[in-house]
Formats: C-alpha cells, sequence, structure tokens
C-alpha cells in the first residue's frame, strides 16, 4: 500500500516538473514570437445578439487565419458577451484592460461601442468597431462635430447620415422618386441617424416626404400605419431599421396592396430578410450596403467559403465588417512597430483592402469608401451601382 | 369610413392576441394574487414548440395547436411546482422577484438553444384575402379572431359549469375555507396554470402563423400590454381581460392610424395610468369578492 502511494507521490511530482518545464518553454517562445491579445467584445445573449454573434463569428476567423499564417498562435482572442446592456459593456472594457490586450475589436452597436471609447482610449488600447455607424462616434462629444477624435478609436463602417444621404440621392436621380413615406424605429439610433439623413437630402433635391411613421423593434403588427399610408399619393417607402422588423413591413404592404418602391440602408443586409418577406414580395426593393455579393471579389469569395465552411450557414454584412475590423487591426500590428502608438499610426497611414471595400481612415477615424445601393430581385441581390453624393 | 373599418379589424386581430394572453395573466391574479411576469414568456415558448413540431413533423394546424398547447400546460404547472409553489407563503415581492427570473430564465434558454435571430414561420394555412367592398379581411385574421372567440368559450364554460371551475371560483375567494371543504387548493391551482398556459400558447402559434415571423423575446412587450388589458378591464375578472385585450388593441391601432405611430405604445401605458388613477380595480372590478 505505501509502495503504491509513493509511486503517485512520485508520478505527480514528475507531471508538477513537467509542466514546469512545458511553461519555460512558452515563455522561451514567446521572446521570439511575440504575442497579442485581442479583446472580441459582442453582444452574444440579448436583445441584440442578432448582430453580436456574426460579428464574434467573423473577428474569430480574421483571427484564426492570422495564426495560420504566422505558423503559430500569435493572436489570442479574448472573448466576452456584454448581453447587450450598455452598462455591462464598459465593465468589460475596465476588464479588458487589466487584460492587456494590444486591441480590441466590438461591440456591434453604436451605444454599447461609445460608452467604452473612453475607457479603452485612456488605457491606449487600440479600437477598431465594426459597425458603429452613429455619426460623429469616434469624436469625444458625438454631438459637436468639432470636438477632439479619439486618438486610439476606428471604425470599418460608413456613417449612418452618409448611406441615408446616398439612398435619397439614388432614389430621386436614379429611380426619378418624388414622393417618398419616411418608417423609421423609433428606439434605435442607427434608424433615427439614417431617416434624419435621408429626410434632409430628398426634400433638398426637391422630393416631398408625406409621411413620417415609427415603430419599435420587436413589433410584429404594422398594419395600422400601412392602412393610413396606403390611402396616401406615394411612390416610395423609406424604411429605417433592421431586417427583423423590415422583413415583415414588406411582407404586409404588398399583402395589403402597396406597390411602391421599398428603400432602406444596410440594416436589410441579411438571409432572413428573404425568409420573413418571402422572395416572391422582394421586388422592386433597393437598400444602400457596403457588402455585396453581387460581383464577388476573390478574396470575398474566399471569405465566404472559409466562413461558410466554420459556422455552416452564409456571411452577413455584419460578419464581413468584424473580419474587415479584425483584419485592419492585425494588418497594423503586422506593419511593424514594438508599441500601441506605433500601431496607431500605422491605422492612420495604411490604407486596406477588405471584403466590404477598400478605404483609408479620414481624419475622424471614419474609413473613406463607397456606398453601393443593391436592388433585390424576386429576393437576390442584382446590380449593385455604386453611388456618390456630389 | 372604409379606412375606419379597415383599422377596427386590424385592432380587433391584434387584440384578440393580447386577450388571450390577458386570461391567463388575470386568472393566475385571481386564484393566487400573483402578477405571473413569465407569462409572456410562455406565450413565446408555445410559438417555438409549435414551430418545431410543424417544421419536424408536417402535421396541420389543429395538431400544432393542440401539441403546443399541451405542452405548455405540462411546462407552466412544472413552473409552478418549482418556482412558486415553495414561496406560497412567502412575501408577495419575493414571488414577484422570481417570476421575473424565471421570465429570463426561459428567454435566454431560447436564445440558446434556438438562436437569437428572427425565425420565419411555417404557413400552416393558406392565406387568401377577402374583398368586402374596399375592407380587405384575410384567412389568417378570421383564423385569429374565431379561434380566440372559440377558446374564450371552452374557457368561459370551463370555470363557470364545471366542478374544478367551481373549484377555482371557490379558491378565490378564499383558500384557507376552500381547503377546510375539501378542495385540493395545490390541484385548483396546478390546473389554472395549466389553463393560462394553454392559452398562452395558442396565441403563440397564431402570432407566429399570422406575422410569420417569431424571435425569443416576442413575449416581452406583449405581455406587458396584455398584463395593462389584464389591469384595464379588470384583474381577476375573465370577460374584463378580453374587453381589456380588444379594446387595447383597438386604442394602439387607431393612435397609429389617426394620431402619431410614435405615440401608440405611450398612449397604452397612459391607459394603465389613467385606470390605476381613475378605477384602480379596472372597468369592470366592483368588490373584491367576485374574481375567479
Amino acid at each position: 500500500m505505501r509502495t503504491v502511494k509513493l509511486l503517485i507521490g512520485l508520478l505527480a511530482l514528475m507531471l508538477v516538473l513537467a509542466s514546469c518545464q512545458s511553461q519555460s518553454e512558452g515563455k522561451a517562445e514567446n521572446m521570439e514570437n511575440p504575442q497579442y491579445k485581442i479583446g472580441v467584445h459582442f453582444e452574444l445573449t440579448g436583445g441584440v445578439a442578432d448582430y453580436g454573434n456574426p460579428e464574434k463569428n467573423g473577428a474569430l476567423l480574421a483571427i484564426k487565419q492570422a495564426n495560420e499564417k504566422a505558423g503559430y498562435e500569435k493572436y489570442v482572442p479574448v472573448v466576452y458577451d456584454n448581453k447587450s446592456d450598455t452598462t455591462e459593456a464598459v465593465t468589460i472594457a475596465t476588464r479588458l484592460v487589466s487584460d492587456k490586450v494590444i486591441g480590441v475589436v466590438g461591440p456591434a452597436t453604436s451605444g454599447a461601442s461609445a460608452a467604452t471609447y473612453q475607457v479603452l482610449n485612456d488605457a491606449k488600447i487600440l479600437v477598431v468597431s465594426p459597425s458603429a455607424t452613429q455619426n460623429n462616434i469616434t469624436r469625444t462629444n458625438p454631438d459637436d462635430a468639432s470636438s477632439a477624435v479619439y486618438e486610439y478609436v476606428f471604425r470599418v463602417c460608413f456613417e449612418d447620415s452618409y448611406q441615408g444621404k446616398a439612398m435619397a440621392h439614388f432614389a430621386y436621380k436614379n429611380l426619378n422618386l418624388r414622393k417618398a413615406a419616411l418608417y423609421s424605429d423609433n428606439s434605435n439610433d442607427y434608424s433615427k441617424g439614417i431617416v434624419k439623413a435621408f429626410e434632409e437630402a430628398f426634400k433638398e433635391l426637391g422630393g416631398q416626404v408625406l409621411a413620417n411613421e415609427y415603430y419599435t423593434a420587436n413589433d410584429t403588427d404594422f398594419a395600422s400605419v400601412l392602412t393610413k399610408l396606403k390611402a396616401l399619393d406615394i411612390d416610395s417607402i423609406y424604411v429605417a431599421g433592421y431586417y427583423a422588423e423590415a422583413g415583415l413591413i414588406i411582407k404586409q404592404a404588398k399583402e395589403m396592396g402597396i406597390n411602391v418602391t421599398f428603400l432602406g440602408g444596410d440594416g436589410f443586409d441579411s438571409e432572413v430578410l428573404v425568409e420573413l418577406a418571402t422572395a416572391e414580395n422582394l421586388n422592386n426593393v433597393y437598400y444602400t450596403t457596403g457588402y455585396t455579393t453581387v460581383n464577388a471579389s476573390d478574396a470575398l469569395k474566399a471569405f465566404i467559403e472559409a466562413y461558410s465552411k466554420d459556422y455552416s450557414n452564409e456571411p452577413s454584412l455584419f460578419a464581413a465588417l468584424a473580419y474587415d475590423a479584425t483584419n485592419t487591426l492585425i494588418q497594423a500590428i503586422e506593419q511593424g512597430g514594438s508599441q500601441t502608438a506605433d500601431f496607431q499610426q500605422n491605422l492612420l497611414k495604411g490604407s486596406y483592402s477588405g471584403v466590404t471595400g477598400s478605404y483609408t481612415f479620414d481624419e475622424s477615424h471614419t474609413p473613406i469608401k463607397s456606398v453601393l445601393v443593391v436592388e433585390l430581385v424576386n429576393g437576390v441581390q442584382e446590380n449593385a451601382t455604386p453611388v456618390t453624393t456630389k | 369610413m372604409n379606412q375606419f373599418l379597415q383599422q377596427c379589424i386590424n385592432g380587433l386581430s391584434l387584440g384578440s392576441i393580447y386577450a388571450l394572453i390577458a386570461l391567463g395573466y388575470t386568472m393566475v391574479y385571481g386564484i393566487i394574487k400573483l402578477i405571473n411576469f413569465a407569462h409572456g414568456d410562455i406565450y413565446m415558448l408555445g410559438a417555438y414548440i409549435g414551430y418545431l413540431f410543424a417544421t419536424k413533423t408536417e402535421l396541420g394546424l389543429i395538431e400544432t395547436l393542440l401539441f403546443a398547447m399541451v405542452s405548455c400546460a405540462v411546462i407552466g404547472v412544472v413552473i409552478e411546482k418549482i418556482a412558486y409553489k415553495p414561496l406560497r407563503n412567502a412575501a408577495k415581492i419575493t414571488v414577484l422577484i422570481t417570476a421575473i427570473g424565471i421570465s429570463f430564465f426561459i428567454e435566454s434558454v431560447v436564445q440558446k438553444t434556438m438562436g437569437t435571430s428572427a425565425l420565419a414561420y411555417p404557413q400552416l394555412i393558406q392565406n387568401s384575402i377577402f374583398q368586402l367592398g374596399e375592407i380587405t379581411i384575410t384567412s389568417q385574421q378570421i383564423l385569429i379572431i374565431s379561434t380566440s372567440l372559440v377558446l374564450m368559450v371552452i374557457l368561459q364554460f370551463v370555470v363557470y359549469k364545471t366542478k374544478i371551475g367551481k373549484a377555482m371560483r371557490a379558491v378565490s375567494v378564499d383558500k384557507a375555507a376552500a381547503s377546510l371543504m375539501g378542495i385540493n387548493v395545490n390541484q385548483v391551482i396546478s390546473f389554472t396554470f395549466a389553463l393560462g398556459s394553454a392559452l398562452a400558447a395558442a396565441a403563440g402559434v397564431l402570432v407566429g402563423i399570422y406575422y410569420s415571423s417569431i424571435n425569443p423575446l416576442m413575449g416581452l412587450i406583449p405581455g406587458i400590454k396584455a398584463f395593462i388589458a389584464a389591469v384595464f378591464g379588470g384583474i381577476g375578472i375573465l370577460p374584463g381581460a378580453v374587453i381589456g385585450g380588444l379594446g387595447i388593441g383597438v386604442i394602439e391601432t387607431l393612435v397609429a392610424g389617426y394620431g402619431s405611430s410614435l405615440y401608440k405604445d405611450a398612449i397604452v401605458y397612459l391607459v394603465l395610468i389613467i385606470i390605476l388613477l381613475i378605477k384602480p380595480t379596472g372597468l369592470l372590478g366592483k368588490n373584491e369578492k367576485e374574481k375567479v
């Protein structure tokens, strides 16, 4: 009996020694091959988990590919879920600081993102936001377009006002629409931002806005407002919001016999839109986006293939933006330097080519890239037209 | 005028959903004086169970509806046994907080297992559109209104014409006295939860078919509005829940149709505040003793 105990003791000792050794080996490797921690901070549960999850997948795919290229685990993802809660997002930002990450990708929504900027910027941690589209969000005071820009905060999506304006120009000039109704989500900053920009630009061009209606996220009954819109003499409805409601709005409108042109923003971009609205209702529908699979480039095809292989579904705009955001951060690190300030300079000067287009950053750390208007024909994306607002 | 009638039809189909959910709230409140905040999530569960059943078995509407109702009745009873029964003699606020906890629990479990995205509901009935002059009624609207009415009539029958219904009414008046008369109070409470949950499940399936979209948080707002409907009609009173539900549905629709859609939810909450200020017992509320 005693010998058995002794043997077990010896075995345990050997195991401890062995693990010590492998640890010291790990450290030695680190000297030659530096490791960087990247914060992957998204809404994985809660109200907007639907946008956070694909973004997490996109970010992890980019990290995985970079590690494969490096030949070792150069980038270590540190994944957090903020439960779609802004207060939780701030707590996580603080935790990411103590985790000593080099950079952070996420969260998905503007509100949660803005809440983390101050903490991370003060700690000199780079932030690349995939989809914080609120106007001037990279500034310390988003309501003041001349306030200081957070030094370490960048984003890879265009601003709300930019795509709202682009759609107004497209609707007026390319589609010859003159009488629009607006239908937006009054619980959502993104929706309010794009609808305001659309309204201003459309009126400026000479178009009329005949109705301004609102819904709330997770609404499913739009019959009352649509009945009202049906009685108006309009040629288009601008639905500012996400696909979950937009799909139902289009379906209910078409079933009611409202056959006008439907316009929208990049919130339409999802397979679920087609499932909810059904393909036969998705004709004469146009939306602005930075990402389309129409005329896909080779890089985009490769991304779609890799993503579908890992996650067994097609990537959405959100996955693509997070993939680009993560790659942008990684590229800035790869471009050389020893500390965060060097990488920040790399970001400012570099030009990037991602699956959502090529871009450089302007003085507010927002990308300069073109807006595409995609037409849906029987639920399938067709005819991507680049739009300028000049 | 035509538009007004059309809006009323829209309001009635929305309202019958609120009424079905409100009935569950009102029954549970009538029996154990608990606002069961997890009730909206039972409605969501019903929609998901119906979704799984219809996609896996490809059976029709009646089977799906019955399966979802029976499953949710069982789930409702289990929740009552696990979460509320041990707290039967605890302070009301404790039970209320437990109900909110259950609500979050159900939402998270569904988000985790079924995904967070909205799902497209299988079309269990062909949606045909009837044109009456300039008014359109869809077969789905007729289905919602008629199914709700049938279920409400059945419920009324159960509560007023059967033995267990008599027991329910007795328990709601005085629990201790009822148990002295040989009524098994726990059994009656379980039965109440089963009935309420089955109605919520029916509402869930109907909503899934009508709007063709379900998501894990779909129970939140209808749950709150059904609660308002129950208070509006007089909480604890069955016809009150029906009148309240239809009333809230029509008010919401008319506000969006003729006022501003920006205020449609605000007006519904305003109705709650006004009712609580002017007639806290609700439209049909008289004195405490009439409750079921």
